[in-house]
């Protein structure tokens, strides 16, 4: 054990912190959720790549630095550190991406990826449908093959990013008599081809952040396939799977809300001490940041030594999300009667994005596999308690 | 940057888990609770032999000179077992205590420790009572900004009962004409060393203890039926054991993280610390609450083994500094001028 970085560590985070220092906007982008907003995000996008930082774990060919996940993580803490906007195309690089690399063909690849890591192709992600939530495996939009494509119909919901992205990918099913998990075929979909509808959603503070896709005789070439007919579960199992999961939440953003909500406490300390349950909600908060940030290396350098991640990795999701929720709520506590207020209203002095994050850490318990379900699979797989 | 055990670690963590679940069962833990000390000679001879207590010791007085971090998931694995020897307190505390007493003190104290020869307690002021002081063969004993170097022969001890018979706790008492073998800033240094070690091996044994909980819970749930399924099946069942692993899982490595801080002495070890044994005892607490619970009636009971690591665990939550004074150095640390908090300062 040697908790230390190594010079090219350190030399890398270096690096980082200088070009996100001379890059990032000085002014923060408007939500991805707005048109102007998504188009600003787009942008930097654009602007991450030209720099070689958008995925900085893609190999070199592809505009990536071949950063293992140790450099992947000192990258997001200086992300976060210099607040750097949110990643608008997140379900493209750090999802599809890696699998994409995984199970494409080199025509897939050189199709899709470049225009992935410009931000010239926006992604969506298209899992749930209105009846396959949880129960993934429930679903009901078919792809049938005719010819040189497949011909989809059917619906998709919870599409987040759906409303401006140029492509949705997702799982169909290609066999009408299979059951479940079987006969389940990923497909890519550019999001303009003629039957498709695209139906908003607005989310907790209005915006659009998701959608509905409706597929009304949607032809795509069957080229568009993602791994082999009938695969389809496996490979999204992959797109799942937890080193996507490790770079979709990676530590530092927590940490970085950490310390916010201690600075916001210390400005706030003569009215937030009122309630005494505050100072040791921030303290927890501090604490479980650094807790997620530790796991996260042990678990980060046994991967990057060959070491295989094992079913405690479903803890992971639970204890981010429900860490997220209970920093937002401190600091709705500490912000008291101004907790409500948009910041833009008039006496809404000094409430930051408290609200917004509040919000969003409303989701977080929810999306990619409910708590309740992340539940079940720690204690059936991983304690090995009985179905 | 390597956050991970050696395979000699891993492996030795190995050897000694098959030792201990062999020979520490709770049968035999029933069986000490009879005796008159409540200890085990004859399993402390095995732990002799097996070279345990001589780990931390220096090998230039016979130990194997390994540090806290080779130790700590020893200590783990002694808290999965719920042992009741004074194993981890003289590997974590009082050896490196009378290693950075040094001089004639070490010399003497050390080669016997090793050799199995002498059991040396530590007791602090921040803890009310000493573990073990009835079978030590020399008390290291704080006295304000003093250290006193005891012999049996030279304390009074008055015996305290714990709601965990394993655990011996008694009251020392000595004339104050004997000399401090320490004083001034260097006893205060000794003392929050030994109180950083005393707090990490209650963390290391709490995550023991937590894991130990969950097993024991993952088979009784398994095998009692009702409603014609086994209860481990119910979702409600199924959570509260999903929240002791998310809590355990996320504890094990701040502890590590301690150990390491304190092996190397750096400077946030105090912090580091109190941190793992906040979390990790509040792991163990969760197991408490959440197993007792799973097992119904049954985890009640005097019969079921459960309560020897329930009692364990909560007795270990509130000794080598209770959870305010560690939430207090935490919080010391994180909202003094100019903290270092955030992404890309944990190390």
């Amino acid at each position: 054990m040697d908790l230390s970085y190594t010079p090219k560590q350190d030399a890398f985070r270096a690096e980082v912190r200088q070009w996100l220092g001379e890059h990032v906007p000085a002014q923060r982008l408007q939500s991805f959720d707005t048109e102007e907003g998504f188009r600003q995000h787009r942008a930097w996008e654009a602007t991450l790549n030209e720099g070689r930082w958008g995925m900085v774990t893609w190999p070199e060919a592809l505009g990536g630095r071949s950063c293992d996940l140790l450099e992947w993580l000192i990258f997001e803490e200086e992300y976060y550190r210099a607040g750097a906007p949110l990643r608008v195309n997140q379900n493209g690089i750090f999802l599809l991406g890696p699998t994409l690399m995984e199970y494409g063909t080199e025509a897939q690849k050189a199709r899709i990826l470049p225009k992935m890591a410009t931000g010239e192709e926006v992604w969506a992600q298209g899992w749930s449908e209105p009846n396959a939530g949880s129960d993934m495996a429930a679903i009901r939009s078919t792809a049938e093959i005719d010819g040189d494509n497949y011909v989809i119909n059917g619906q998709k919901t919870w599409s987040t990013r759906a409303v401006w992205a140029d492509w949705t990918f997702g799982m169909f099913r290609t066999d009408p008599e299979s059951q479940r998990h079987r006969g389940l075929t990923f497909i890519l979909v550019p999001l303009d081809t003629p039957g498709i509808t695209v139906r908003p959603i607005p989310q907790l503070d209005g915006l659009p952040g998701f959608a509905e896709i409706f597929f009304d005789n949607v032809k795509v070439p069957v080229a568009n396939r993602l791994g082999e007919e009938g695969a389809g579960w496996s490979v999204a199992m992959a797109t799942a799977g937890f080193e996507r999961g490790l770079m979709l939440r990676s530590p530092a953003r927590f940490q970085e809300t950490a310390r916010r909500l201690v600075e916001l406490y210390k400005e706030n300390r003569a009215t937030a001490d009122s309630d005494p349950a505050v100072k040791e909600a921030v303290l927890r908060a501090y604490m479980d940041a650094e807790s997620y940030c530790l796991s996260t290396y042990q678990t980060a350098c046994r991967l990057t030594q060959g070491g295989k991640i094992g079913a405690e990795s479903s803890t992971n999701k639970i204890f981010w999300s429900e860490l997220d929720q209970a920093m937002h709520a401190t600091a709705m506590s500490i912000l008291g009667a101004r907790a409500e207020l948009l910041p833009h209203a008039p006496d809404a002095s000094g409430v930051g994005n408290w609200l917004d994050g509040w919000l969003f850490s409303q989701s977080g318990p929810i999306y990619a596999g409910t708590n309740e379900i992340q539940r079940n699979i720690i204690a059936e797989r991983m304690l090995g308690m009985p179905r | 940057m390597d956050f991970t055990f050696s395979e000699d670690q891993l492996l030795f963590q190995d050897s000694v888990r098959d030792f201990l679940a062999n020979e520490v069962t709770p049968e035999k833990i029933r069986a000490s609770w009879e005796t008159q000390d409540g200890r085990d000679p004859a399993l402390w001879q095995q732990i002799v032999e097996m070279g345990l207590p001589g780990i931390t010791v220096p090998e230039e007085f016979g130990g194997l000179g390994m540090s806290e971090l080779d130790f700590i998931l020893l200590a783990q694995e002694c808290g999965y077992v719920a042992l009741p020897e004074p194993l981890v307190h003289t590997c974590l505390v009082a050896v490196p205590m009378l290693q950075a007493l040094g001089g004639e003190l070490a010399a003497q104290w050390l080669p016997k420790i090793a050799a199995g020869e002498a059991k040396v307690v530590v007791g602090l002021e921040q803890n009310l009572l000493v573990e073990d002081a009835h079978t030590a063969d020399l008390l290291l004993i704080q006295k304000g900004t003093e250290l006193f170097a005891l012999t049996p022969q030279q304390v009074t001890l008055r015996h305290n009962e714990s709601i965990d018979p394993s655990r011996k706790l008694y009251a020392v008492e000595f004339d104050g004409s004997v000399q401090p073998v320490a004083s001034g800033e260097q006893a205060t240094y000794l003392v929050n060393a030994a109180l950083n070690r005393g707090a990490l091996a209650c963390a290391a044994q709490s995550l023991g203890l937590a894991q130990r909980m969950i097993d024991m819970t993952v088979l009784y749930t398994t095998d009692r039926h009702q409603f014609g399924k086994p209860i481990g099946s119910f979702q409600a069942v199924k959570h509260h054991m999903a929240n002791i692993a998310v809590c355990l899982e996320y504890a094990k490595a701040p502890v590590y993280r301690a150990a390491y801080a304190i092996a190397n002495g750096q400077a946030s070890a105090s912090c580091n610390v109190s941190h793992a044994k906040i979390v990790a005892c509040e792991a163990a607490k969760l197991a408490a609450k959440n197993t007792i619970q799973a097992h119904g009636a049954m985890g009640y009971t005097w019969e079921v083994d459960l309560h020897i690591f329930m009692k364990k665990s909560w007795a270990l939550a509130n000794t080598w500094g209770d959870e305010g004074f560690h939430k207090t150095r935490v919080s010391d640390y994180i909202f003094a001028e100019g903290a270092m908090l955030g992404a890309g300062n944990t190390f």
